[in-house]
């Protein structure tokens, strides 16, 4: 029998995820899944398991864990302070995780969401051919303490003390935008004018979107058109009422009748899940073909993460040095991610 | 890429980019009978091509949404092939698929189980009665399922039910809960906050998880909201997953 995670102390938003629930718009059911994909690639790549493989998804704070077998386990998303028995966990790391040991993670240092995998996975409830929880359509539910989950079956090679450079994305920045099918109605001046702008994440937001506040007035569009509700995707830039952009997320809901005036790439769309309440964003479009460049990159970078994983260092006399190195300022109170979005 | 929005629009159907890697397939501005058909059986026709790359289709209220990947084959193929279809036939004349369901649903109208029954037909200037006599009488089509897993937007009803939705939201309508507005009906899958008016109540369950099939309704379904008594209703409610409701095939 497999080993499985005890759950001693959770976070207010602490879900299993995986890559979510494609193929079920027509009826209702957005795809859902982890809302920073690449922080599953890259747990998956740090164990060398597969990236379908579910972890735990951790929204501004973590819990208080023990397994009940020794396991390998990996830190990735947003840093946050983690330790096993009071000894300091680098982030983007690989550790042994001792049967009966505790481990303990707390808020984020940086970002929003933070994950934590075990080799093997987690074997969550599968509905609907996956495991991630879809809070909005109540599938699934998030994690309590006493909860108890078996681990996964996933081949992983699971080794410890492996790490892996990640690309940066936990304090906002530009994302890349391409125009979609409501772009036009804004006209030009409005849309050269949010490309312009400079935005700061609101502190309404959770796991189906969030809200960004202009530096200036809000964004219309062409007054007297009625819009008919149509299908949104995560990344799209809904305009609500009051000109506010509000960029979907992963467990969005799947027809709105807001008019969207934009949709954010795939490959940007972990810097806008984990940009904290206050962290600065900018817009900037780019023509189809160059998304579409964008994208090819991006994949090729994915599928080759595991190459990039190598042993930490672990010489005392740099440990000061590694462990300030993650300590990255600012915090939150770690419950922004549980207010409602509407 | 995209329409000129100044321009009046009256070339339809209009192909449009839907963020990086999607296409929406656009049979009118407005809701219509015609347009939902073409929307539906646009989307029917999609799916038996079964082209490589294609990676989901569904539909809205007028239009067919198609993600594809866009790495397996350029925006330009893909909109070609879309054209090439679109051409081989009048699509707002177009049957709809073979093998829908028309259902019988159940339905307690108005009582304390669904409170704003009187007021939605003081507002399409009707009485109570006559209120439950058409929108008994319709059958409804299910025009798109959306906002929660199997929720059916279904219509259209006649002219009179052209009503505004609320401005205040009423802060719940159980699951099962027959709502109105705007010459559609929509049937709750979840119990949440709504502007559309409370007029009836049924028993059936859109969505169940746990089943090899977990969505009752398809798009393109039809609907008959059945008068019933509440306790008729409760004893349904007991005996039966779908809270009586049946169904059979439309060929």
């Amino acid at each position: 029998m497999s080993a499985e995670v005890i759950i001693h102390r959770a976070g207010p938003g602490l879900t299993v995820q995986d890559f979510g629930r494609p193929g079920y718009l027509a009826f209702g059911l957005s795809r859902g899944g982890a809302a920073d994909r690449l922080a599953l690639a890259e747990g998956a790549a740090l164990l060398g398991q597969g990236e379908a493989c579910a972890a735990i998804e951790m929204a501004g704070t973590g819990g208080e864990f023990e397994v009940t077998g020794d396991v390998i386990i990996a830190l990735s998303g947003a840093p946050m302070k983690a330790s096993v028995d009071g000894e300091r966990l680098p982030w983007n790391t690989t550790h042994v995780l001792g049967q009966g040991a505790r481990l303990s993670i707390g808020g984020t240092e940086a970002g929003n969401y933070g994950y934590l995998h075990f080799a093997g996975g987690v074997g969550g409830r599968r509905l609907l051919n996956a495991e991630g929880a879809h809070l909005t359509a109540g599938l699934g539910r998030t994690l309590q303490a006493g909860d108890q989950i078996a681990l996964g079956d996933c081949t992983a090679k699971g080794e410890a003390g492996m790490t892996l450079d990640v690309r940066p994305r936990f304090s906002g920045g530009t994302v890349r935008v391409v125009p979609s099918l409501q772009t036009h109605i804004f006209g030009e001046s409005e849309t050269a004018r949010f490309e312009a702008s400079e935005f700061k994440r609101d502190a309404r937001g959770n796991r189906m979107g969030a809200r960004f506040l202009p530096s200036g007035d809000g964004f219309q569009a062409a007054s007297g058109l009625s819009i008919l509700s149509e299908v949104i995707v995560p990344g799209d830039i809904q305009v609500t009422g009051d000109g506010t952009p509000f960029v979907l997320l992963s467990e969005c809901q799947t027809t709105g009748g807001y008019p969207r005036i934009g949709a954010v790439l795939p490959a940007d769309l972990p810097i806008v899940a984990q940009a904290q309440p206050g962290a600065t964003l900018r817009f900037k479009f780019v023509e189809l073909a160059e998304a579409v460049e964008i994208e090819r990159r991006e994949r090729d970078y994915r599928t080759k993460l595991h190459k990039a994983v190598r042993p930490l260092i672990r010489d005392p006399a740099q440990m000061h040095d590694l462990l300030s190195y993650q300590l990255i300022s600012g915090m939150t109170a770690g419950d922004d991610m549980e207010r409602e979005a509407q | 890429m995209t329409q000129d929005a100044s321009q009046p629009v009256d070339d339809w159907p209009v192909i449009r980019t839907v963020g990086f890697d999607g296409f929406l397939v656009s049979f009118s501005d407005h809701l219509s009978e015609g347009a939902n058909r073409a929307a539906l059986a646009f989307r029917n026709a999609l799916e038996g091509e079964s082209w490589s790359g294609v990676e989901e289709t569904s539909t809205s209220l007028v239009s067919t949404y198609l993600r594809f990947d866009p790495l397996s084959q350029s925006h330009a193929q893909m909109r070609a092939r879309l054209m090439s279809l679109l051409e081989t036939q009048d699509w707002f004349e177009a049957p709809l698929h073979s093998g829908r369901k028309l259902w019988h649903v159940p339905t307690v109208y108005g009582t304390d189980m669904a409170p704003q029954l009187e007021e939605a037909a003081l507002l399409a200037g009707m009485t109570a009665e006559e209120a439950i006599a058409s929108v008994s009488q319709t059958r409804v089509r299910v025009l798109t399922i959306g906002f929660a897993p199997g929720q059916p937007y279904l219509g259209e009803l006649a002219n009179a039910w052209d009503i505004p939705r609320q401005t205040e939201l009423t802060k719940a309508v159980p699951e099962g809960a027959l709502t109105i507005a705007i010459r559609q009906l929509v049937l709750f899958s979840v119990s949440a906050p709504t502007g559309w008016r409370h007029i009836g109540q049924t028993a059936l369950r859109l969505f169940h998880p746990e089943a090899e099939d977990p969505f009752v309704l398809r798009p393109g379904d039809e609907v008959l909201f059945e008068p019933t008594s509440p306790d008729a209703l409760s004893a349904m409610r007991k005996e039966d997953r779908n809270g009586g409701a049946t169904y059979e095939v439309l060929t």
